[in-house]
Order: C-alpha cells, then structure tokens, then sequence
C-alpha cells in the first residue's frame, strides 16, 4: 500500500508519521534527535512504520469473530514480543562492536580476560531481558539505550567482581560502543522481526496467524516523505520534500481539529502562534526574536537552576497558591531573579508558579501580534504537557478572549509531523 | 579561508570610486583647507552645501560602512562600555564607538572634526540626540533646519515658508558664515537641474520591478542603487553620469530578459515570488541576508527603505526655478517624516503596482522611527490588498542581533505560504 510519511525533525525529539491515501494515520514514531539527523530520520520512520504494521494487524483482526474483544492483548503481545527481538537484535549489535573495540594500550595482554567478562555480562542481559518484556511488565523507557544500560551497569559490575576484574575496563568499551549502536541505522527486516514475534508469542490459533501473516504481507511502499522542523536543512531530502514546521503545525492542527483557527507551539527553541484558515492554510503567524525566552529551552534551564527534572516543574507549580511576579523571560536573567527570590525566602512551588506565568504572558504578546485568540484555539509542543503552564494559559485566554474552545491533544507532539505526512499526500493525491 | 568577492557591475564600481573620493575629501581636510559638515541622508541639503564648497560627510553611512565591514560589532560594544544603552539606535553607538576607537574612516585615515553639524531632519528624533553627543565631543557650531511632520498626511504651504524662512536666515548666512562663501542661488539652480536629471533615471529604474522578471531588486540592489543620490553626489554631475550608467544597464537586462545581478554574479531570472519590503536591511549580514531571498526564488521588486531620502516616484523633483521651496518640499516628504496612514497607502499601493505576493516587513530592533506601528501597517496592507505579509526581526548594525536561523525560517516559511495561498492546499513542487 501506498505510505505518506512526514517527519519533524526537532530539536530534542525527532517525530514520524505514516498516513495512507485517504488521510488516515496509521503509524506514529518517535525517537530522541541526535548528532546524526540521518539516523534520527531513519529510526522515527522505522518506529512509524513498526506501528502501521500493528495498525494493519488491527485492522486484519477487526475482521476475526473469534478473537472479538481480545484484539487489543493478542496486539500488546505481539508488540511486546516484537520489542523483544528488536531488543535482541541490538544487543547483539551491541555485543559485537563492544568485541570489536576492545584495543590500544589498556588492554594489552587482557583482551581474553575482557571478552570473556563481556560475554558473561551479555549473557545475562539476554536472560534477564525476558523479565523486561514479560505480560504485564511497564518499560523503563522506549530507548535502547536506557534499558540496555541500566541492567549492563549491574550486571557487568557483578561479573567482573567474580572474575576480579575492573568494571572501568569494559564500562568504558561500552561506553563508545553504545554510541556506535545507537548511531547506526537500525536494520531493515523490520517483517522478519514480526515473524519471529510470533513464532514467539502464544497466537498459534489459525485463526489470529493468517490475517496477521496476511496483513504482514501488504508491502509498504514509501511514497512521499516530507521533511520539517528545526534539522530539516540536515535531513537527506530534495528541497522540495521540506516544509516550513509553521506550515506543518498549522496543517497539523487543523487535521486534528478542522475547526482550529488559532495555534499556539511553544517548543523546545521558540513560540509561534499561527493562525490557519477553514482549509488549514497558513494565514498569519508571528514567532519570538532571536532568544528563546519563554521556550522549552528556558524551562529545561530553570530546572537545571532548581535541580529538578523537567516534568517536576509543572507539578509543584500546582501546589503554589501564591504566585511570585516574575519579571524577567529573559535565560540569562532568569537565574538571578530565581535565586534572589530563593534567597528572600519565597517558596519554590510560588516561585514557579510565576515562571510559568511569565512564559505564557510571552506566548500571549505572541498570540496578539499574530492576530489574537480565535475559536478554536489549540495549544502544542512540549509545553501543553506541562499542566501549570496549561492552567495559565486557560486563564489568560478567557480573561483576554472569552469562551474559545481550547484544544489539547495528547498527541500534539505528533502535529509537525501529522501536518508533513498531510503535505506529502496532497503532493502526490492532488 | 575567505569569502569570495562580490562580483560588480560597471555602476557598483564607478560608486565605489565616487565614494572612496568623497572619503578622500573629507579625511584631507587639513590639506585642502575644505570645509567638512556632518548630515543625515533624510532630507540632507547637498545642493545647499555644494553651493558653499562645503563636503559632507553622513555618519549614517559611516555606521553603514562599518556594518558592512564588519567593525560596528566592536564599536556599539565600546559605546555600550561608555553608558549607552542597549536599545538606542546601533548607527548612533556605531559611530560614538568608533570615535573612541581612533575614528578611522575606511580609506585608513582618521575623520575630522567637523566644521559645521547640519541637522536638517527630525522625523527621527534620535538625529538631535546623536548630533548633541557628536556637538559635545567636537564643540563646532550646529545649524538646525526644523522639518514639520506631516501629522495629516501632506504639507501645508505653511509649512513650507517655515522651512524656506528657515533656510533664508539661519542655514543659509550659517553656512555663509562657516565657509566664507558667498550664496550665489544660481549655482544652486545649477546643482538642483543635475538632480533633476539624476532624479529621473533613478525613478526610471526602479520602476522597472514592473517588469516581468523584475531586471532589479529594489531592496538589496536598491540601497545600491539610492547611495549616491541620497549621499554626498545628488547635485554632481557624477551622479547625473552614474544613473545615466544605471539605467543602461537596467535597460540591457531587460532586454536580455534578465533579472538582477546577485552578489555572486549569477543573474537572478529564476524569481518565484515578488516582494514589497519595509523597513531598513540589515548590514552586517548583508549577503548572507541577501541570498536567503534569492535562494529562495523572491525578488523585492519594490521598497520603502528606497524612498527614506526622497519619494521621488511619487512625482517630486528638486526644482531650480523654485530652489528653496523644492528643498523645503523635499524634507517633508521623506519617508520618515510620513505618518502611518500614508505609509499604508503607499505600501497597500506598491503591492498592487508592482503586482507583488505580499508585503515583508524587516523590523530593526534598534529603530524606533521605523519600527513603530510596523505591525500595525502589515496588518492594514494584508487587508486591503488581500495578500499575506511577514514580519521579520533584525538590526541594522549590531551583529547580535541577526539570528540567521530564525530570519531563514521565517521568510522561508512566508514564501511557502505565498505558494500555498497560490495553489489553495499543498503543493507537488514548491517551483511556480
Ligand atoms: S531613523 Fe532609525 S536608523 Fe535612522 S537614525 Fe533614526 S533610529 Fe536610527
């Protein structure tokens, strides 16, 4: 069948999107940006694909009586079984270029010692990796990289102890070798994978392994790719597959909700407000100047300044039931005026509290140059995550615009690149 | 590893040696025993000037040099250092730096101190505070022309008998006095038909982004082709000579089908989308500015920072049968001097005109004259033509100020929002 993929290439995340001909989506993938943009591109269109497969499978098994009611397990198993093997695969991976890069002085004379310690330790990865993707077990993460880690760190330091080795030693192999992995595009027998998830799973009824096979077999070929966001100038595409994030978030919104006039993305670098017509056409939009005050990328700082992790802020600006006049937006001041306020004993939840105030007053100078709030309104990027923000930002605009609908959606993440895989189509469909 | 030189055409040059005389001029004061007077480009009185063999010397252009040249960074620092704040106008704290810097001109030799500071322009209020400052640190004589603003949108005769008096008895015994020259109105006259002159040819070619692909671009090429005429040669017989070359090779490239020489000596023809622009451009990144536009397929075919020396393309012209009362209606309508209404008219009507996608406007932080109500008039011309404007941030030469990411991603997202328009919904190429 024919795929239409968009990918939003962002400054921290980088987000894909498969829709088939009729605008319908039928994947969404997501993985964190790195040095390597192409591997970035490569991976959330993989993981986008990934979820169209299981989409199909959806779809094959709506059409089962026997397993009605049941489908959404039977998928989370095979999902599961899936992440399972993929997770192999790059353990494997991971084993090898660990072997391979076991050279120079340091190891003179001990590689043997080495290896042996780092087979050991992936041989217990392996093993107790099962535990990790068994029924009814909750990820860590979706990142290789974070669950790999975690469990190579103890298991590693347990199998060197017993041979009396350094655990240094092969921390640091691993250490360049995770980059290498992580970097490295991930193979493409993404149905192979599937075939193995089931040979796996318990889903030997006739019945469930003929549609999936068959939902299998439907090649997806890509037909379009649309490229947007921060990195698009890096991704590997022709000029003509690019278009501006603006665009596509304004397109996005409006396939989310047709009805959505204004938009509102505060992202990790800046803040737009744009304003899109009946067809989701672009009609104004203004963004912040050069600093990214008020952005994703001022609150990450603050966290830093407070020693908290991102997704904390918002949670105990809940908890303030006095808000603190922030004056400054501004990065660089934003440290002072915060640790001033510590200093005259304010409360932290108080404190943020008037940080997120301060973003969202910036985001609604924003909103007002391009054209004020209409009916309705929808907020995206990372920030409509965040609910202190959020709750700032209902205020402000029944305050300054009266009773506009205000949409959230739990995928906004998703809208650059919903608006690039819209684009793609209409490239080929109109 | 440097940057290629910009490819030049005959007319770039024969500027380039016009300005390099001028400078010469003024730096060689000492040796010429010349008269040197400090002006601004908005309603400058060079004919006036001319007529006492004083040169002129614009610190506007200064700053502009030393944008372009990459030296204002350094100096708006050093003037910052001395107490100016961060929000006044980057041409102002370019040239108090630069002072403190030596005060070296671009041919290497030190400016000197001026004989006389002419002030005959306050659409921009910023000009009476810069000349205080430069009246302090010099101590010479300022001789202030009041120029009303047209708060209604036109002059009264009124106003300009204010003006003419204004020119019979302080600016003209002032200058008189300065230089020890005589007034003599006929050589005036003389210098005033010599603009004329050039005042036609420079209307003529920039009325060419009329055509189809436009043989100019009125932003970028156009601060080019406003230097002399808004500078130290309106009233030469160099710059009647060098519209006459202008023009030329405008006509060749319309000719040929040709649109306008970019920097990188590649004819622009390839124009996509077509522009109004407002505001001033940004000088330190220039070309880097520049090329974001043609890279892009749009040509500016016509400006307003063209016309902040004189609206000549709505019809006026210096007059030597009535020479006073033609400087004095030349102040007044300098495009500063116009209040908001007028500047939509003008702008809504360029839109049309030249058949433009839509209007740009470039916002310069440290600008008030310009920047005020920018939005405003972006929002009134989007409505009356019916066409999409954009709004972009940058600063004329302070080079913190121009985030190159930020500026490309929002013109290119205008230009595919014109396309976008255009074709109602997405589109297979963004090519037209
Ligand atoms: S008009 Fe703008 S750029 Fe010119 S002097 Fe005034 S403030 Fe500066």
């Amino acid at each position: 069948m024919r795929c239409f993929i968009g990918i939003d290439l962002g400054s921290t995340t980088t987000k894909a999107v498969v829709m088939d001909e009729n605008l319908q989506i039928l994947g969404r993938g997501i993985t964190n940006s790195r040095s390597n943009y192409d591997t970035a591109a490569a991976v959330s269109k993989q993981e986008a694909l990934i979820d169209t497969r299981l989409t199909l499978f959806r779809r094959a098994l709506g059409g089962v009586p026997e397993v009605a009611g049941k489908v959404d397990d039977i998928l989370s198993d095979l999902e599961r079984n899936f992440r399972h093997v993929q997770f192999l695969e790059q353990l494997e991976d991971l084993q090898q270029t660990c072997i391979a890069n076991i050279k120079g002085p340091r190891f003179a004379g001990r590689e043997k010692t080495v290896i042996e310690a780092l087979e050991g330790t992936f041989s217990r990865l392996r093993d107790s990796s099962a535990k990790q993707y068994a029924p009814g077990v909750k990820r860590k993460s979706d990142f290789f990289r974070d669950l790999a880690g975690a469990e190579f760190m103890s298991h590693g330091e347990a199998v060197c102890k017993e041979a009396g080795l350094g655990f240094d030693l092969i921390l640091n192999v691993y250490d360049k070798s995770i980059i290498e992995v992580e970097n490295r595009p991930p193979s493409g027998d993404m149905e192979g994978k599937f075939v193995r998830a089931l040979e796996k799973g318990t889903m030997t009824g006739s019945s469930i392994l003929a549609p999936v096979q068959s939902a299998l077999a439907i090649p997806l070929e890509e037909t379009y790719v649309v490229g947007t966001g921060y990195g698009r100038v890096r991704l590997p595409f022709p000029k003509e597959h690019i278009r501006s994030e603006i665009l596509c978030h304004g397109l996005g919104a409006h396939m989310m909700y047709p009805e959505t006039r204004t938009v509102l993305d505060i992202g990790g670098q800046d803040t737009k407000g744009i304003q899109v017509d009946p067809v989701g056409i672009v009609e104004n939009f203004q963004m912040n100047d050069r600093c990214a005050a008020g952005c994703g990328r001022y609150l990450g700082y603050i966290a830093d300044e407070m020693n908290m992790g991102l997704h904390e802020l918002g949670p105990l600006a809940m908890k303030s039931n006095k808000q603190v006049r922030i004056n400054s937006t501004c990065t660089v001041f934003a440290g002072a005026e915060l640790r001033d306020r510590l200093a005259l004993g304010e409360k932290r939840e108080d404190i943020l509290a008037g940080l997120h105030r301060a973003i969202i007053l910036r985001a609604m100078s924003i909103l007002s140059r391009a054209g004020g709030v209409k009916d309705q309104f929808t907020f995206t990027g990372g920030v409509a995550k965040n609910e202190a923000a959020v709750r700032e930002l209902r205020k402000l605009i029944k305050e300054n615009y009266g009773d506009v609908t205000i949409n959230i959606d739990p995928d906004s993440i998703y809208t650059g690149a919903l608006g690039g895989a819209t684009f793609a189509v209409r490239a080929v469909v109109n | 590893m440097s940057k290629p030189e910009a490819v030049k055409e005959p007319s770039m040059d024969m500027q380039k040696a016009m300005i390099a005389r001028n400078y010469e001029a003024i730096t060689s004061k000492h040796e010429t025993g010349r008269k040197v007077s400090n002006t601004f480009v908005p309603g400058n009185l060079n004919e006036l000037l001319m007529c006492f063999d004083i040169v002129n010397n614009l610190p506007e252009i200064n700053a502009i040099q030393a944008g372009m040249r990459k030296a204002s960074g350094g100096y708006i620092m050093e003037a910052e250092k001395s107490g100016h704040s961060e929000d006044v106008c980057t041409y102002v704290k370019a040239d108090i730096g630069q002072m403190s810097k030596g005060n070296i001109a671009p041919n290497g030799k030190p400016y000197p101190v001026p004989d006389v500071l002419m002030l005959s322009y306050t659409g921009c209020y910023t000009f009476m505070k810069w000349f205080e400052l430069l009246r302090e640190e010099y101590k010479c004589p300022t001789l202030m022309l009041h120029v009303p603003y047209e708060g209604d949108g036109h002059s009264t005769k009124n106003m300009r008998d204010y003006i003419v008096k204004q020119l019979k008895e302080v600016v003209i015994p002032g200058l008189e006095q300065v230089s020890g020259v005589k007034f003599d109105i006929d050589r005036l006259r003389q210098y005033l038909k010599n603009s004329a002159k050039a005042e036609d040819d420079l209307v003529w070619c920039l009325e060419q982004g009329k055509v189809k692909p436009s043989p100019i671009d009125a932003y970028f090429g156009g601060v080019y082709y406003i230097g002399p005429i808004f500078t130290a040669f309106r009233g030469t017989e160099d710059a009647v000579s060098y519209y006459e070359m202008l023009r030329k090779e405008v006509q060749g490239r319309i000719e040929n089908h040709q649109g306008p020489m970019t920097p990188e000596g590649t004819y622009f023809n390839d124009q996509k989308y077509r522009l109004i622009v407002e505001g001033p451009p940004n000088w330190t990144n220039f070309r880097e500015f520049w090329k974001m536009f043609y890279d892009e397929g749009a040509v500016v075919v016509a400006s307003s920072y063209t016309k902040v020396g004189g609206l000549y393309d709505q019809g006026f012209r210096h007059d030597p049968d009535n020479p006073l009362e033609s400087l004095a209606d030349y102040c007044l309508g300098c495009y500063t001097n116009l209040n908001l209404p007028t500047r939509v008219d003008l702008l809504a009507k360029y839109v049309e005109e030249y058949e433009a996608d839509g209007l740009l406007i470039n916002s310069i932080k440290s600008c008030n004259s310009f920047s005020a109500g920018q939005l405003m008039i972006m929002k009134e011309v989007e409505r009356r033509t019916g066409r999409p404007g954009a709004f972009i941030e940058t600063d004329l030469v302070d080079p913190r100020y121009f985030s190159a990411a930020n500026v490309k991603n929002r013109l290119e997202s205008y230009f595919q929002m014109i396309e976008q328009k255009r074709r109602g919904g997405g589109s297979k190429t963004v090519a037209a």
